[in-house]
């Protein structure tokens, strides 16, 4: 379909000969869409995230992200223009400790060509601070902008890490466990924060999660990963709890 | 009956682990090889015995210190010497340790594969003693503090070198990954991540730095290359023990003071 922005064909990933993670993954990811990636631990969920932006090659087949296709690693070309257009989101935040809050979120701007100005607030020109500043606020922490990355709370901390993603209008969020490490509440609110923002700003959202009801509420469709094979994509609508449960079980 | 464990247990745990026989023949050499050495190089108690009169009555010859003015004004001004040598030095040393770390350390580097290079070079500054180092200068671009100040730098330069890079390879690596997901190329790693992150290990590494580049830049006058040193090797070679004994105490008091100082700025940052 041309108006997908991700598609993956036949996906083969092994770090170990023999011992495959991913095993032969299709799938597509429409324009727009909100799409949740399940499945237990080890199921290869993670892996696929790493391969679609680039960070560890593919073993085989192929995959078209954002326009670049490429079979194992994207080029330094495609690579560029890849993360031009995607924001990613790690399970622990990745903040830089011992920066403020801003300089995180000017962190964002490192794959935008602005070179050293990106490094750091103070070296930052005034509209990338104002487009920072702004970042912060649509997370709910503009009024921390000024505070040592490590001095925040898990929560906030995935806060800033997500307006670090989302400061250069990607089209593209992905997201790999962005609530795993935090207590229900602030998983919560983090979910209801990813699917408003994709929302409003019509950006495509691809996370993974292991919590059904976060698949169920906050995506639009679910694709659920076991063996390192595709064994379940519908949409959340059409599915209960009991349609998920044995993604997690054995069978 | 049931065995009571107590008993049972204590057979179960020597006290001593057994040794391997490779183990043991290599203690076993070892001990030998540091036999024979102090029976070569240590004094025995005899000459020990003759020796010990002499360095009291040499002591003796070194008291009272010298305090002649003149002489006073010009060991100052040889010791402010001796701490720029030791301040420039450390601060060209840590500029050059930077990049020299950053191209050696682990997952950082921009040199790839070659990354051993640099490593080989920080090895090379760091191995070779100062006063080698001091004496090649001198040779080189001849007598006087210029030639100290290129040993300090390339001393620090091996130091640091070598505990930069340590701290480069053990910091955060979620965020360096964060950043690379980002879009980031390896300096701005380096710069937006890896430099905040590791800011309190240069730091410390830093002051530790000058204060060895203190204690060094004294003993490089002896080979001429500038500082403190020259005049008490010159005081020793013409027998002015008292004057040799103001610079020994103003060499104590000089690195005592830059230990503490070094100390208190740690404590103060930390």
């Amino acid at each position: 379909m041309s108006s997908s922005i991700i598609e993956v064909r036949r996906a083969q990933k092994s770090f170990t000969p023999g011992l495959p993670i991913l095993n032969g993954v299709s799938l597509d990811v429409r324009q727009g869409e909100r799409v949740a990636l399940i499945g237990a631990n080890g199921a290869g969920k993670s892996t696929l995230l790493r391969c679609l932006a680039g960070l560890i090659p593919l073993s085989g087949g192929a995959v078209e992200i954002l326009g670049e296709s490429f079979s194992g690693s994207p080029s330094m070309r495609q690579r560029k223009a890849l993360r031009r257009q995607l924001g990613f989101v790690f399970q622990f935040h990745g903040l830089v400790r011992r920066t403020s809050a801003l300089s995180n979120v000017v962190n964002g701007y490192l794959g935008q060509g602005h070179g050293m100005r990106a490094w750091h607030q103070m070296l930052a020109p005034g509209a990338l601070r104002e487009d920072a500043r702004a970042a912060l606020d649509a997370v709910g922490l503009g009024e921390k902008w000024d505070a040592r990355a490590d001095t925040l709370s898990g929560g906030q901390s995935q806060r800033v890490a997500i307006a670090r993603a989302i400061v250069h209008k990607p089209a593209l969020i992905i997201a790999d466990e962005p609530a795993a490490s935090l207590d229900p509440a602030a998983g919560n609110d983090i979910m209801t924060l990813f699917h408003r923002l994709a929302g409003a700003r019509g950006c495509t959202l691809l996370f993974t999660t292991h919590d059904m009801n976060h698949a169920l509420s906050y995506a639009d469709r679910v694709i659920a990963l076991k063996a390192g094979t595709v064994m379940l994509d519908a949409a959340s609508s059409d599915l209960t709890p009991a349609d998920l449960e044995p993604v997690f079980h054995g069978n | 009956m049931a065995t009571d464990i107590r008993t049972a247990h204590q057979y179960t745990m020597p006290r001593l682990a057994r040794l391997d026989p490779l183990r043991f023949a290599l203690l076993v050499a070892l001990g030998a090889l540091l036999v024979a050495s102090i029976g070569e190089v240590t004094p025995s108690p005899e000459r020990l015995a003759g020796a010990l009169p002499r360095m009291g009555s040499l002591l003796g010859r070194m008291l009272p210190p010298e305090t002649d003015p003149a002489f006073l004004g010009r060991m100052g001004l040889r010791l402010l010497e001796t701490i720029q040598i030791a301040l420039a030095g450390t601060f060209f040393g840590i500029l050059v340790s930077f990049p020299l770390a950053w191209c050696g350390a682990m997952g950082l580097t921009p040199l790839g594969p070659f990354r051993w290079t640099a490593r080989m070079l920080v090895s090379l500054f760091r191995t070779v003693p100062d006063l080698v180092w001091a004496l090649f200068f001198v040779s080189a671009v001849g007598l006087g503090a210029v030639a100290g100040t290129l040993t300090i730098i390339v001393d620090t330069a091996g130091f640091c070198g070598r505990f930069f890079a340590e701290a480069m390879e053990d910091s955060d690596r979620q965020s360096r990954e964060a950043l690379d997901a980002a879009g980031a190329r390896k300096i701005d790693i380096l710069f937006a991540a890896v430099v905040p992150d590791c800011m309190p290990s240069f730091i410390n590494t830093s002051l530790f730095s000058l204060e060895l580049a203190v204690r060094s830049s004294v003993v490089l006058g002896i080979v001429g290359a500038g500082g403190i040193g020259q005049e008490l090797k010159s005081a020793f070679e013409l027998f002015q023990y008292p004057k040799a004994a103001t610079i020994i105490l103003a060499i104590f008091v000089i690195v005592l003071g830059m230990e503490q100082l070094t100390d208190r700025l740690r404590r103060h940052l930390g």
